[in-house]
């Protein structure tokens, strides 16, 4: 993993009044939501988080409603403001900056996107997508210039002089994610932007950005509370329960070892062979199978590894790094298909 | 309150769903106060009544009569009156002079219009199609060259003068002030109270001041309508900038704008709708003001109508309420059009492109300027044709007719109004005016605790204490008397109305003109037909105050019922309910909150007419505003009787709050017991 | 700015409009018809401006009539007449925006805030005009019930007079809030079975009064003269005590019927001192109540009080010649 690009430490989000003074106080801390609620009339949306992501990377938070994802992805450019910890970009405390130099972050270095997709009603698309660099000063036609290239790239090609309201909910959220990437920020912040959007035009804009993260390779964090968008898109992704972290790791660990019933439950659909890769499965090698048996690849998903297994009359060895970790047979691969049938 | 007291007690066990429910607390504590009044009435009946006869004084009462003498002392040489009073007056009077000069009369010379009244005309009209659209801007030149033809083209452009002097003034301090209460939430809550106060503050309470301080003529006027008008454009321009959706603004945020950026890119072009509506309603507040300006001087139209009301000419009074009505359509349609212009959505709809217009615009403004030359060297063209001339045809028929309804309708009209007053109005007058006031102090606040708790009622006790203090008790009973007999009528027309509005939409089309004109026709017009029918009675305010109020109860009533889903009432229909079920099980109830809030600004319009009812025998607190207002030695009274109005509005207004308020909370109580 | 962009562009033909208009008046301002055509008149006024005070009652609006005309037609001043109450008049003197108020009734505080403390006003002299206040009744009553005339007898009648307004007591309608009034003294000081009811204006009182007398209904109401009403419905005057000198000095003991007022005009101290014409016309100005009655009724019946004026003058030029002289 590269150096980390965005790093959050203790943070806490307290809303309601002397919550400033809770994250210090170890008893009430310690307290849970409820209870909290009960004592001091506060509540916590997010309670002593601490993560990192990593330059490039596409880092997903993920929760039910109310499990205070979204308090927490405003708390990294201050929209919200935390109540306390630390929120390092570039090795600088968010936390501690000056007015202007948050608005200086915001203006070219964090970029968001939103759920309902906060389009300024009265501008036209070509106005909206160039509005942040309008904001920080950018002359008519070089701003102009560098929207049109947006709108290319988001392909609104053509609806420069639309309305928000003349376009559907997909287009619209095409425009707030041209709005995001004009200004050229190192890191883009989705907080559930697909969520309000029909399911065939939610797969096309996830696919728009896998596609925009693979061409510009920026950082994302992105928040939902849908867990097989998170596993398509996120590198990594976390899972917050009541402000807290439950798990954090890469969907096939959250998948394949889920560290309590929450996150067990939390995936028992996921069907287990699109998301595990062979690791999982893996078996010692047993004294006899072949030495010139099929090799996979460890990371190899399992769904792509069933025709392979099945076609071969022995069990399949498994690598990683050059080196023979295991082995995997019919009935491994069938132990994991199952439980998603008789589910389903 | 007594009324809503009442109406409580009654419907709160009512209620089917929860029968087995024990009578609630607050029943309980409504019932209890209701009882103690009554026994409280029959045994104590006339004593500690307060009664303070119309021509004697209180000290208080003496003191504030010093004013008078104290602003006649300090004119010539206190700073005040140097620095600030003078030049407001002097640099008010200059702008209003301004458009005087130009569209009424020049102060010298023949005392025409600079530009004529053709150019007036014109100009106006091609203003009206700038801002407007076309429609508009033919009405504004019909309406305009209609009141050449009433013989009133001097005092109509009189009060346009004025009125657009106002406006500029309201929206000079108006439109900063809402911007500062629209973006911090706390000069919001400073400003709040303040624009209440000024809004419940009866309009001649003030004017005797200000004449006083500005001394009388145009610069008054505009000062007493600025007054009046503001409140209207600095609430909406508050409110349109704070109802902008928190995730639009939140999107602009995380982009980096600073303060100022936000405001110019995003909360002034959002906001643009309402601010533009809020100048609308400015407008309308504004003219009604430079009429009722007229008692201080203030030129135009106001001051015909107040001319008739003396000589009881009703033709003359109805020709000038006619202008006034058609300037108030003009000026709303006008800025209603200016308003729909700054919608984007309009901006993109438009049939002809922006090219076209700018030309059309162009050719337009030379023909508008051909027009205002033409008035500056052609004396037709200057000076309305007084042979053109429609206005005494319209005075002599009105005043036919209203004769006529005054001979044939007088002897009915008496009779009823004999039955309201014995059967209603006097009873429940005497349960206030005779109750002793501490009794009542006592029922009004344990009335207010049961509705809306400790803070309602120290907030109830406390105005009751402000108007005892007053020493208008008794006048206070009398006008509260009065206003709740007037809102219980508006209330019923109110539901009458508006159910037959919310459900058919040509009904609604038929009848809101006739709000509208109910609205902006100026009382003074409509009294004296009344006194021929009614006599100089309180029941006669009560009607005036009614015919106020009521477009207005009427209006919210039907919006609320016409905003209900219609899938619900399709739901009800479905399952076999008749028309009447259907009003009374399903669209009633859903518009509670509605009739609540009609019945809340039923009620404060009521107030506000208060003054005016006593023109014709109301009595009561509005006699002792108009008397301060015209004899110097009642002038303290009247300053307090203005102040007790105002503590009696807000008592009012709080307690029907609280009472539209509670029975929404229950709802929620209900569902978790039966669940 | 696209804001401010948008809504410059839509503002700025009006702004342009306004600058051309302005252009255009600029340009050729001198040459108004307005003005040329007025030209000759103005200039040969030695009188200037005078602002004649319009109380409401047609009485007065005969006086200040019958005096603009004069001014106007005669001396050649520039009469602006200005609509305003009593009060809001006198006002008017400290602030330059009155110089003359033609008929007054007492007011006895302000003749004592602006003519004697502040010196702005002066007192002009009488009108000739003799002022009645009193309670009337219509005259169908005075026919019916001949000796309800005596105040001694109006306990008598009172059941008579009682409205649903006066709590079965009978009634007093009192009118125009800016009289002054004795009448709540007077009912409790006579000793009278009486409630004062406040109309709340003059309007109101002689709607009622006309009214009570179409209808043949009872009606006792405080009234005045001269009035224009009267010669529409010739009112009758209750007698009470009369008045004696000093009977009337304690307000709240006052028991006796109301003086005989003798009605002046008032000037501004400016406008006295400023040598005008039309000042010496309104200190010179005299007149009957018969004379002030005729031009009121002429008035009331229909005619401008401009036209009434010209008649009246028309008929009575020695008279003029008297106060121009």
């Amino acid at each position: 993993m590269n150096s980390p690009d965005i790093s959050v430490r203790n943070l806490w989000k307290v809303f309601g009044p002397g919550g400033e003074k809770i994250p210090n106080n170890p008893e009430l801390s310690a307290l849970n939501s409820a209870e909290l609620l009960a004592r001091t009339g506060c509540v916590a949306a997010v309670r002593n988080l601490s993560f990192d992501v990593a330059k490039g990377e596409v880092f997903v938070v993920m929760g039910l409603s109310g499990s205070g994802k979204s308090t927490l992805i405003r708390c990294l450019t201050r929209l919200i403001e935390p109540t306390s910890g630390e929120v390092l970009v570039d090795g600088k405390d968010v936390l501690q900056a000056g007015i202007a130099e948050l608005r200086e972050l915001r203006r070219r270095k964090m970029s968001m996107v939103f759920q309902h997709f906060g389009l300024l009603p009265h501008r036209t698309v070509l106005d909206n997508v160039s509005y942040g660099l309008q904001i920080r000063g950018a002359a008519k036609n070089e701003r102009y210039a560098r929207a049109r290239e947006i709108i290319e790239l988001v392909g609104l090609k053509g609806y420069e002089r639309h309305y928000p309201d003349q376009l559907s909910g997909g287009m619209q959220q095409r425009v707030g994610l041209g709005r995001a990437l004009a200004g050229d920020p190192d890191t883009i912040l989705f907080d559930e932007p697909f969520s309000a959007l029909d399911p065939l035009i939610r797969r096309d804009m996830q696919a728009e950005v896998i596609r925009l993260h693979k061409e510009m390779g920026k950082t994302m964090v992105f928040v939902t509370h849908d867990l097989s968008e998170a596993l398509k898109l996120g590198d990594r992704i976390l899972i917050m329960r009541n402000g807290e972290t439950v798990q954090c790791g890469t969907g096939d660990e959250l998948v394949g070892s889920p560290v309590d019933k929450y996150i067990e439950d939390f995936v028992s659909e996921v069907p287990r062979a699109d998301v595990l890769t062979l690791k999982w499965i893996t078996r010692p090698v047993a004294p006899g199978t072949p030495g010139d048996a099929p090799v996979l690849s460890s990371r190899t998903v399992i769904r792509d590894a069933i025709s392979a297994v099945m076609r071969s009359s022995c069990p399949v060895l498994v690598e990683d790094a050059g080196k023979i970790t295991g082995q995997i047979d019919r009935d491994s691969i069938l132990s994991v298909l199952q439980p998603v049938e008789a589910a389903a | 309150m007594s009324t809503l007291v009442q109406e409580r007690t009654t419907v709160q066990p009512a209620p089917a769903r929860a029968p087995r429910r024990r009578p609630g607390k607050r029943t309980i504590l409504l019932a209890g106060a209701a009882v103690a009044w009554l026994v409280g009435f029959l045994v104590l009946h006339g004593t500690s009544t307060l009664t303070l006869p119309a021509s004697e004084l209180t000290d208080l009462h003496r003191s504030l009569n010093q004013f008078n003498a104290w602003v006649a002392a300090n004119r010539a040489d206190n700073p005040v009156f140097l620095y600030v009073f003078t030049p407001l007056r002097a640099a008010v009077d200059a702008v209003a002079n301004v458009f005087i000069t130009t569209f009424a009369a020049s102060p010298t010379g023949l005392r025409l219009p600079e530009i004529g009244w053709l150019g007036t005309v014109g100009l106006l009209g091609w203003t009206a199609f700038a801002a407007g659209n076309a429609r508009v801007a033919l009405l504004t030149v019909a309406v305009f060259t209609f009141f050449g033809l009433q013989g009133l083209f001097l005092e109509a452009t009189y009060t346009f003068a004025l009125v657009l002097t106002a406006v500029l003034l309201t929206l000079l301090v108006g439109i900063p002030l809402g911007i500062l209460a629209g973006v911090y939430g706390r000069v919001a809550k400073v400003i709040t109270p303040v624009l209440d106060f000024m809004q419940t503050l009866p309009t001649f309470v003030y004017l005797a001041p200000l004449a006083l301080v500005f001394l009388i003529g145009p610069a008054s006027a505009v000062i007493a309508t600025v007054i009046y008008a503001a409140p209207p454009v600095i609430r909406l321009t508050a409110h349109g900038i704070r109802a902008i959706p928190e995730n639009t603004r939140e999107a602009s945020d995380s982009l980096g704008t600073t303060g100022l950026q936000r405001l110019v890119t995003l909360q002034l072009p959002m906001a643009r709708r309402t601010i533009v509506m809020g100048i609308n309603q400015s407008t309308m507040a504004a003219l009604s003001m430079v009429t009722i300006a007229a008692l201080i001087a203030a030129p135009g139209l106001g001051q015909v109508v107040v001319r008739a009301l003396q000589s009881l000419d009703v033709g003359t009074a109805v020709n000038a309420g006619l202008s006034i009505v058609l300037l108030a359509i003009v000026l709303d349609r006008v800025t209603t059009a200016a308003s729909r212009r700054a919608d984007p959505a309009a901006a993109r709809n438009r049939r002809v492109s922006r090219r076209t217009r700018y030309i059309l615009l162009g050719i337009t403004l030379v023909l508008a300027l051909a027009m205002v030359q033409l008035s500056r060297t052609m004396l037709w063209a200057a000076a309305f044709p007084k042979d053109l001339n429609i206005g005494p045809a319209i005075v002599q028929t009105v005043a036919a007719a209203s004769q006529w309804m005054q001979t044939n309708l007088s002897l009915f009209t008496v009779s009823f109004r004999e039955t309201v007053t014995t059967g209603i109005l006097n009873p429940f007058q005497s349960l206030l005016t005779d109750t002793p006031f501490y009794i009542l102090v006592a029922v009004i606040a344990v009335a207010a605790y049961a509705l809306g708790g400790w803070k309602l009622a120290a907030l109830t006790t406390a105005c009751l204490g402000v108007i005892i203090y007053l020493g208008l008790w008794s006048d206070s009973m009398v006008t509260l008397a009065g206003t709740l007999v007037a809102t219980a009528v508006v209330m019923v027309l109110g539901i009458i109305f508006g159910v037959a509005m919310g459900r058919s939409e040509r009904v609604d089309q038929i009848m809101r003109p006739l709000l509208d004109a109910g609205q902006t026709m100026p009382a003074f017009v409509y009294l004296v037909p009344f006194l021929g029918l009614f006599g100089a009675t309180r029941f006669t305010a009560i009607i005036a105050g009614i015919i106020y109020a009521a477009p207005v109860a009427i209006k919210i009533t039907a919006d609320g019922i016409a905003a209900i889903s219609p899938t619900v009432v399709e739901a009800a229909v479905a399952s076999g309910s008749t028309p009447w079920q259907v009003i009374t099980k399903v669209q009633l109830p859903m518009a509670r909150q509605t009739l609540a809030l009609a019945a809340n600004q039923g009620l404060i319009y009521v107030l506000a007419m208060v003054v005016v009812g006593a023109l014709v025998g109301a009595g009561g607190l509005g006699y002792d505003v108009v008397a301060g207002f015209v004899q110097s030695a009642l002038f303290g009274k009247g300053l307090a009787a203005g102040v007790a109005i105002v503590f009696l509005g807000i008592l009012l207004d709080r307690m029907t709050q609280a009472a539209a308020a509670t029975p929404v909370r229950k709802i929620p109580t209900t569902r978790t017991r039966t669940t | 700015m696209k804001k401010a962009g948008l809504l410059l562009k839509r503002t700025l033909p009006a702004m342009a409009g306004a600058a051309a208009a302005a252009l255009l008046l600029a340009g050729c301002g001198s040459a108004s018809v307005n003005q040329v055509n007025a030209a000759g008149g103005t200039s040969e006024t030695p009188c200037g401006t005078v602002n004649v005070a319009m109380n409401a009652w047609v009485g007065y609006t005969a006086n200040a009539a019958v005096y603009s005309y004069v001014a106007k037609n005669k001396l050649g001043c520039t009469v602006v007449q200005k609509d305003l109450n009593e009060q809001i008049s006198w006002q008017g003197f400290a602030s330059g925006e009155v110089d003359v108020v033609m008929e007054n009734w007492g007011h006895a505080d302000l003749v004592k805030q602006y003519i004697t403390d502040q010196k702005v006003a002066v007192d002009d002299g009488p009108t000739g005009n003799e002022g009645h206040i009193g309670w009337y009744v219509p005259p169908w009553m005075a026919e019916k019930y001949p000796d309800i005339l005596d105040g001694k007898n109006l306990n008598k009648y009172a059941s008579l007079f009682a409205t649903s307004e006066s709590g079965g007591k009978g009634q007093v309608l009192d009118g125009d809030p800016a009289f002054v009034t004795n009448d709540e003294a007077l009912v409790k000081n006579l000793n009278l079975d009486y409630k004062v009811v406040f109309s709340g204006s003059e309007a109101a009182l002689i709607q009622s009064f006309r009214t009570a007398q179409q209808n043949k209904t009872p009606l006792l109401g405080y009234f005045y003269e001269p009035q224009w009403f009267l010669s529409e419905v010739p009112l009758k005057k209750v007698n009470l005590p009369a008045w004696t000198p000093g009977c009337d000095t304690d307000a709240e003991k006052v028991a006796c019927d109301y003086p005989t007022y003798k009605l002046n005009k008032v000037v501004s101290k400016k406008f006295q001192d400023s040598g005008s014409p039309a000042a010496k016309l309104a200190k010179n100005f005299q007149w009957t109540n018969a004379d002030q009655n005729s031009v009121a009724t002429d008035i009331q019946g229909g005619m401008t009080p401009e036209a009434a004026a010209k008649k009246w003058v028309d008929a009575h030029q020695d008279a003029v010649k008297t106060w121009l002289s």
